[in-house]
């Protein structure tokens, strides 16, 4: 079955060389939560506009429940948007500015009066119905913008940025609030965002978007587990890359030369001994072991610099060979009374098989 | 360390951090006594410009109630005979009519065709589209004399009588730009979002338009429709080309002028004050956003 | 061509405006350029096509001395605003420490926009006059005995009266310009242990500098086309073009040489407003 939602070698060439969005084909299943991730200018609020008919692709075509829609305007598109500002109307009440899309559509005052009673029910504000959006907070008004666009009962829901304009506190409440409301409605959410926290959390798929191209698309824990490419493991979460060489390789494993010793690697790919390669790995995966130990895949140097950020530590070990890596440890009772590692003392740290990551090719992102 | 020497910089009051530097302190921040011999400076020049401004209006507004017809300072003696005259006076009344009428007719026609134009310059992208603006935002600059002879010429050529509605053409012409350039100013400050938004949940762009669009931008259309209003009240250099026979006020009193000086106009002058002054206070209520975000 | 539903909105939007601009600006435009080339003949004109009305406008030395007249009088009604403008909209944003005092001082400079330009200028004809208050109150000072004739109907009387109508146009772009410098770069500057003096010409009065050049603009054009000041104040030697030009239309009904003098005026006003223009978008580009 062809999904809600379906890209099919969608551009956007602004210029012959200014390229918004270049070649992206996705299909989105019905109620899944999408969000589209990567740093600003990567293409994906382009693509999330030209689904909500903002704008146009120069290339492709667009579908929406099996119809070609690529050149329908907004007010002729069943998708709804939640906008970065809001763009609540500053001269309609709350409650005016639900039933406007409802008006829109024709529905009678009465069925329009009560739909709006139960969405602000639905998004927790009953109360505010005769206020106007300025009198409202920012997480109040976040909650109107998503309740006037879910009162359509779109097929999908696209939500630009919704929650860049809160502070943080706000922003991890309204996190979970919109996964529930997700939950509860059955809508298709489609999210732009460049927040990795808020991708991994919230979604059920993440596309990793990186100028203008998909550069991943999967479950959160499989981008932040087997990253596609160095450009992925560096914005998802933090990575140490060290530069290698393949030394041998079976099947699923390959034992990797990087920083004057060798380190043992389940792989995705296959590799070939003789490669160049990338070797990533990241902080908090990596453990504090005695240096007389004796397991394998164990990396050490000396503490170059030590920071401490509450939950725990994050250490800078120079390495024998001359290249510096981060070491996350959450803080242990027991090295929060004997203090922290001396600057200069040295440390050494494993890694297991499976947390290496060897990506084709030299030079980290 | 350099850290945290900048940030205790920040933490130190005012004062304090003035007095850091030696050499620094005495250029940068002038010492009270200089300060406050600015400060005085500064408020004499304003009562002074403030003088220059508005002794000349309630020297106007004195006047009008003198009872002699010389206007020779000191007044000697106070009358409203000026005002009964006034009144009394069918031409100048006839002159006031004529200028409602035209002021009130020009404002509605420049705001339709203002509006329009701010719209299209704020939605559109389109070859000429400087060439557009320039053009509509010209007869600001353009002093009325030009465009009151170049619309003369069209209307002899076409075989159009001159009369008030050729003054009304004319006014709305000279007053597009102070339309266009207060609405696209509030245009401009509109989120774009707004109007996606509304596009969003359902609006043809027309529904758009006048649900969303035009409800934001009222107080903006309102006043500029006010300050065209009195402009073309006021208006001389395109009425002096456009009219008939038919006089409105200013152009009374433009010929009255020729005749001599008297009181008179000093009458006339000061329940114009007062209409301004009222279309004042209108405007800036009207204007206030009630929803200041 | 098909005509959708989504483009006709456009076309009328735009279409409206245009067709008002082609019919009330540019045919007008054209048709007095086109009158510029005919030649007089009493008691109208004919068709021809010469230069003849240019040539005349500038060499015979009554209509360059005019030309020349109406140049130094407006630039001298932008200087005399300008100067009485920018301390006083300086002081507003800089100064003023009241938002309240700030909004009232605004409006007050504003406001005479607001009320009869014929008037206002009818104002100082009262003023100046030899039986005007002016000279009522010098000779009760004591300072003049008997009433002076030097106050009215010449330069310094049309320069008074057009500063006194056209200071607002000076003092709205540079409030909005000076409001749009953010104050801490000011605080940035003296920070950085550069005087007061040093921080207005470095860093202040460049970044008002597109308000300065709108405020000349309007004052310039406003003050060159204006004919209701010599009538009221300039006396026999006051003639500014548009009085010209006026005579022109009217009594000496020579419309084309009239048509050729607003054509000047139209020329130098385009001129006056691209050089504008290119010092707005220069300083906004962060050119010189």
């Amino acid at each position: 079955m062809a999904g809600i939602i379906e890209l099919e070698r969608v551009s956007k060439h602004y210029t012959k060389s200014i390229i918004g969005v270049d070649d992206v084909s996705l299909s989105i299943e019905d109620g899944e939560f999408v969000t589209l991730l990567g740093p600003s200018g990567c293409g994906k609020s382009t693509l999330l506009r030209m689904i909500g008919g903002f704008e146009q692709p120069t290339h492709g075509r667009i579908f929406l429940a099996g119809k070609d829609v690529t050149w329908e305007p907004p007010h002729r598109r069943d998708v709804n948007m939640v906008f970065q500002d809001y763009a609540l109307f500053p001269h309609m009440t709350v409650g005016q500015n639900i039933a406007y899309g409802l008006k829109m559509l024709g529905v009678g005052r009465a069925e329009r009066d009560a739909a709006v009673v139960e969405v602000l029910r639905l998004v927790g504000l009953p109360d505010k119905i005769d206020q106007m959006p300025h009198q409202l907070s920012g997480g109040q008004r976040q909650r109107i913008a998503l309740a006037r666009a879910i009162v359509r009962k779109p097929k999908v829901l696209l939500l630009d940025e919704p929650l860049s304009a809160l502070d943080a506190r706000m922003r991890d409440q309204m996190r979970m609030e919109m996964k529930h409301l997700h939950d509860k409605v059955g809508i298709t959410f489609v999210m732009v965002t460049h927040d990795q926290e808020e991708a991994l959390t919230m979604s059920d798929r993440v596309v990793v978007m990186e100028s203008g191209r998909v550069a991943q698309d999967g479950r959160p824990q499989d981008i932040y587990d087997h990253p596609a490419s160095p450009y992925v493991a560096n914005f998802i979460g933090t990575t140490n890359f060290l530069p290698g060489g393949v030394v041998a390789a079976d099947g699923g494993t390959a034992k990797v030369a990087v920083s004057g010793i060798e380190l043992t690697a389940l792989t995705d790919r296959p590799q070939r001994a003789g490669d160049v390669v990338t070797v990533g790995f990241r902080p908090e995966k990596l453990r504090v072991v005695p240096p007389e130990a004796a397991c394998g895949n164990i990396l050490s140097g000396r503490v170059s610099e030590v920071v401490y950020y509450g939950l725990g530590l994050r250490t800078a070990l120079e390495l024998d060979g001359g290249e510096t890596i981060y070491v996350d440890s959450l803080l242990p009772d027991s090295l929060a009374r004997s203090g922290l590692p001396p600057l200069g003392s040295r440390l050494a740290v494993a890694v297991e098989p499976h947390n290496v990551f060897v990506f084709p090719g030299g030079g980290a992102p | 360390m350099t850290r945290t020497s900048g940030l205790a910089a920040r933490l130190r009051p005012a004062a304090e951090h003035a007095a850091v530097p030696e050499q620094r302190r005495q250029r940068a921040a002038p010492g009270l006594v200089s300060r406050y011999a600015a400060d005085t400076a500064f408020m004499t020049f304003v009562a002074l410009l403030m003088a220059f401004l508005y002794i000349p209006i309630w020297v106007l507004i004195a006047f009008s109630f003198s009872d002699s017809r010389s206007l020779t300072w000191p007044i000697t003696g106070f009358s409203l005979q000026w005002y009964e005259k006034l009144f009394s006076n069918a031409d100048l009344l006839k002159a006031i009519g004529n200028s409602f009428y035209v002021a009130t007719l020009a404002t509605a026609l420049t705001l339709v065709v203002g509006v329009v134009a701010a719209i299209a310059l704020h939605r559109f992208n389109f070859i000429g589209k400087t060439l557009f603006r320039r053009l509509v935002l010209l007869p600001i600059t353009l002093p009325g004399i030009v465009t009151g002879i170049s619309m003369l010429n069209l209307f002899k050529l076409i075989g159009f009588n001159l009369s008030l509605e050729t003054v009304i053409f004319g006014h709305a012409t000279a007053l597009i730009g102070v339309v266009v350039t207060q609405v696209y100013a509030r245009l401009q400050r509109l989120p774009k979002s707004l109007e996606e938004a509304s596009s969003d949940l359902g609006a043809s762009p027309l529904r758009t338009f006048f649900h969303v669009t035009l409800p934001n931008i009222r107080s903006a259309i309102i006043g500029a429709g006010l300050l065209a209003f009195v402009l073309s009240f006021d208006e001389i250099p395109v009425t002096f080309f456009l009219t008939g026979r038919d006089n409105t006020l200013p152009m009374y009193i433009y010929s009255t002028l020729r005749r001599g000086v008297t009181p008179e106009i000093n009458a006339v002058g000061t329940l114009i004050v007062l209409m301004s002054l009222v279309l004042i206070v209108i405007s800036v209520i009207a204007t206030r956003d009630r929803t200041s975000r | 061509m098909t005509l959708d539903r989504r483009t006709l909105p456009g076309l009328i939007v735009l279409g409206i405006p245009l067709l008002w601009i082609v019919v009330f600006m540019l045919v007008p435009y054209g048709i007095l350029m086109t009158y510029s080339f005919w030649v007089k003949s009493y008691p109208s004109f004919k068709p021809d096509f010469q230069f003849g009305n240019y040539i005349l406008l500038f060499t015979d030395p009554q209509y360059v001395q005019v030309l020349w007249r109406t140049l130094k009088i407006s630039l001298l009604v932008s200087l005399a605003s300008f100067l009485l403008a920018y301390p006083f909209t300086y002081f507003l944003v800089f100064r003023c420490r009241w938002q309240a005092v700030r909004t009232w001082l605004y409006m007050a400079v504003i406001a005479p926009l607001w009320v009869s330009y014929l008037l206002r200028a009818y104002i100082w004809k009262t003023i100046l006059g030899t039986e005007g208050i002016l000279n009522s109150f010098l000779m009760s000072v004591g300072i003049i005995s008997e009433p002076s004739d030097i106050f009215l109907y010449n330069q310094f009387a049309m320069v008074v009266t057009l500063t006194y109508i056209f200071i607002p146009f000076m003092v709205m772009p540079i409030y909005t310009a000076l409001e749009r410098i953010p104050p801490n770069l000011a605080e940035a500057s003296s920070d950085l242990g550069v005087g007061p003096w040093q921080t207005f010409l470095r860093v202040t009065l460049p970044l008002s500098a597109p308000g300065i050049a709108a405020g000349f603009t309007l004052t310039f054009c406003l003050s060159f086309g204006d004919f209701i000041a010599p009538f009221l104040v300039g006396g026999p030697d006051g003639n500014l073009i548009a009085s010209v030009i006026a005579t022109q239309f009217g009594a000496a009904l020579n419309w084309p040489l009239g048509s050729a003098l607003s054509i000047v005026m139209l020329v130098i006003v385009l001129l006056i407003v691209s050089l504008s223009d290119r010092i707005e978008k220069s300083s906004r580009t962060g050119g010189t």
